[in-house]
């Protein structure tokens, strides 16, 4: 091997590590860039406990490394240093007790702050885990303007949102390490939370409970916009599907129509009201595919329709049926849903 | 020395030979399965179709692929509950639709008689399921009602359920002979 000779490989390794460490403070999916009041306390939370554990485990090592360094002398066994040992294990002792009081009232203090909202809930949006992939429901007073966006969470910013968690099937755990920290689907039991972004972004976000095979594909996004691009979207969304625009799509709506599809789809404006699978009214308009498993492009959607057991084995869309002039037509048909 | 060395061996091979029998209950086959298959093409004795429409679809096969998988019965079962036939048939016990849980059977509990139950409909009120349930998950779903009145082995019956449960768990139930009525 062969080293480089501008900078020694000491340098090389602490650029790394260093610039290691930096990305974990950046990205989109780490707890250390926190976008909002919630994820803010957990991580200053965080730092504070990792900085006094810190500083607690210097002193011990110095301490430790004092002992094994210092020489016996002739007075060790006398009654003035016993005085003086005796003094120091229980300043000591006192000093632990103290910390752990601190570190055990800053992380009540915390915690309870997360439970409450730091406002009135905005919206309230229903997550739904399903194995595997997410559901929100953005709840309305109008039963007809209740919209579904599988596996993408809109949210406005500066204002506290409550989410409110189920699970159609086992425990699931919602997660975006950005906004919060972790909330448990129970079956059978509605949980909630709420999440507030101070800044526009997109936000990723993972299912944190183990629920079955595909538990590693159950992402999501969360896209944190200006109140308005929120209120222009959530319109959007509720409007249901249009007529297709050419004649390929149309002829993909039939097909779509007359497939397993509609046992297991809903599209809005049609006879596909399934809600096995998520719903594809604005299918169009997502960012990505199958619980943040693909991005969303003409391709990937021709490879989950057409073989989404070998994209994500096991998931609960079953092998494709349909040939391969009625699949292009599928597709364009799904493309136009926007 | 050497028989107790020929018997150890024949131990652990014995104890290979049934670990990878054990496999087989929990083989997962996602894309083996044929999409489609012939009986799909025989006449629908139901008008009614759920989501509206019926058109048609493409080959044939006896018993159920599923009958001794305990991962094919258990998705018959989210699937009985998925595509609502607990709408009608209510977990087994019956409602507007007959119980599948019993030993009476109006067309049959063969797995050819169940399949065509399901993709052809029956006159008395069972929609016909053709084009809208792919055929690998019909033969899940005929796997399921097999293993509801304990018809399939004890090891791939299905223990839990997603909904609240109040009779007996599958893997608990007495087998009882099918008998085949002709009327409900
Ligand atoms: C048995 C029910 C079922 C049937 C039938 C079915 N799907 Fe799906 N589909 C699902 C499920 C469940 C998912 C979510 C998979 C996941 O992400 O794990 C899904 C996901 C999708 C997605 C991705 C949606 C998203 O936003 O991520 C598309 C597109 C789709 N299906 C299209 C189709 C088309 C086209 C057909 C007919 C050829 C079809 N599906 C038939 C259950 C079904
Ligand atoms: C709209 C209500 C309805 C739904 C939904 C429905 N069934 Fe039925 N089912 C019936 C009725 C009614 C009968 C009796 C038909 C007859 O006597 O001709 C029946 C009969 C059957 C039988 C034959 C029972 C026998 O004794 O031979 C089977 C098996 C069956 N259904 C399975 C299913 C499965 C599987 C599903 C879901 C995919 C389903 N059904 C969905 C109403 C329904
Ligand atoms: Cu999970």
């Amino acid at each position: 091997m062969t080293r480089r000779t501008g900078r020694p490989a000491g340098a090389w390794v602490a650029t790394t590590v260093l610039s290691l460490a930096l990305a974990g403070c950046r990205g989109n999916q780490v707890i250390f860039n926190p976008q909002g009041p919630a994820a803010r306390d957990i991580a200053q939370l965080g730092w504070f406990l990792f900085a006094v554990c810190g500083v607690v485990y210097a002193m011990v090592l110095v301490a430790l490394a004092w002992a094994l360094l210092r020489r016996r002398r002739e007075d060790d066994q006398g009654a003035g240093a016993t005085r003086a040992i005796t003094r120091t294990v229980a300043l000591a002792t006192a000093v632990t007790a103290a910390l752990l009081v601190v570190l055990a009232a800053t992380s009540v203090t915390a915690g309870r702050g997360l439970t409450s909202p730091s406002g009135p809930g905005a919206i309230t949006v229903d997550v739904i885990g399903h194995q595997w992939w997410w559901d929100f429901q953005y709840r309305d007073v109008t039963p007809s303007d209740v919209v579904s966006s599988p596996n993408e969470l809109h949210i406005p910013v500066g204002v506290p949102v409550v989410l409110r968690a189920q699970s159609r099937d086992v425990i699931h755990s919602f997660w975006v390490p950005n906004l919060h920290g972790k909330r448990d689907l129970i079956p059978g039991v509605v949980t909630s939370l709420w999440i507030q972004a101070d800044r526009p972004g997109v936000y990723r976000g993972q299912c944190a409970e183990f629920c079955g095979y595909q538990h590693a594909h159950m992402a999501m996004q969360v896209v944190a916009e200006p109140m308005d691009a929120f209120l222009a979207w959530i319109q959007r969304q509720r409007q249901p599907a249009g007529d297709p625009p050419d004649q390929e799509a149309l002829r993909g709506r039939e097909v779509f129509l007359q497939s397993p599809c509609v046992s297991c789809h809903t599209v809005r404006g049609t006879i596909a009201g399934s809600r096995v699978g998520p719903d594809l009214t604005h299918v169009g308009s997502r960012l990505t595919l199958a619980a943040g498993t693909l991005p969303n492009t003409r391709g990937h959607l021709a490879g989950w329709v057409a073989d989404s057991q070998s994209v994500k084995p096991g998931n609960r869309m079953p092998p494709n049926v349909l040939t391969a002039g009625d699949l292009q037509a599928v597709l364009g048909y799904l493309r136009s849903l926007r | 020395m050497m028989s107790r060395r020929v018997a150890s061996c024949a131990l652990l091979l014995c104890g290979v030979l049934l670990a990878g029998a054990g496999c087989e209950r929990e083989s997962r086959p996602f894309q083996q399965l044929p999409a489609a298959s012939a009986r799909t093409e025989r006449p629908l004795l139901s008008q009614n179709t759920p989501g509206g429409r019926v058109g048609e679809s493409p080959i044939d096969t006896g018993a159920s692929p599923f009958q001794e998988n305990a991962w094919g019965i258990s998705e018959g079962k989210r699937l009985f509950e998925q595509y609502n036939c607990v709408g009608c048939h209510a977990h087994g016990g019956g409602g507007m639709g007959p119980a599948l849980i019993d030993d009476r059977w109006i067309y049959g509990n063969r797995a050819a008689n169940l399949f065509d139950t399901i993709v052809q409909g029956r006159p008395n009120g069972m929609p016909a399921f053709r084009n809208k349930i792919p055929d690998s998950q019909i033969w899940q779903l005929v796997a399921y009602i097999q293993s509801m009145g304990g018809h399939a082995p004890l090891a791939a019956l299905p223990g839990r359920s997603d909904h609240m449960r109040v009779g007996t768990p599958e893997n608990a139930r007495p087998a009882t002979p099918a008998v085949q009525t002709g009327h409900p």
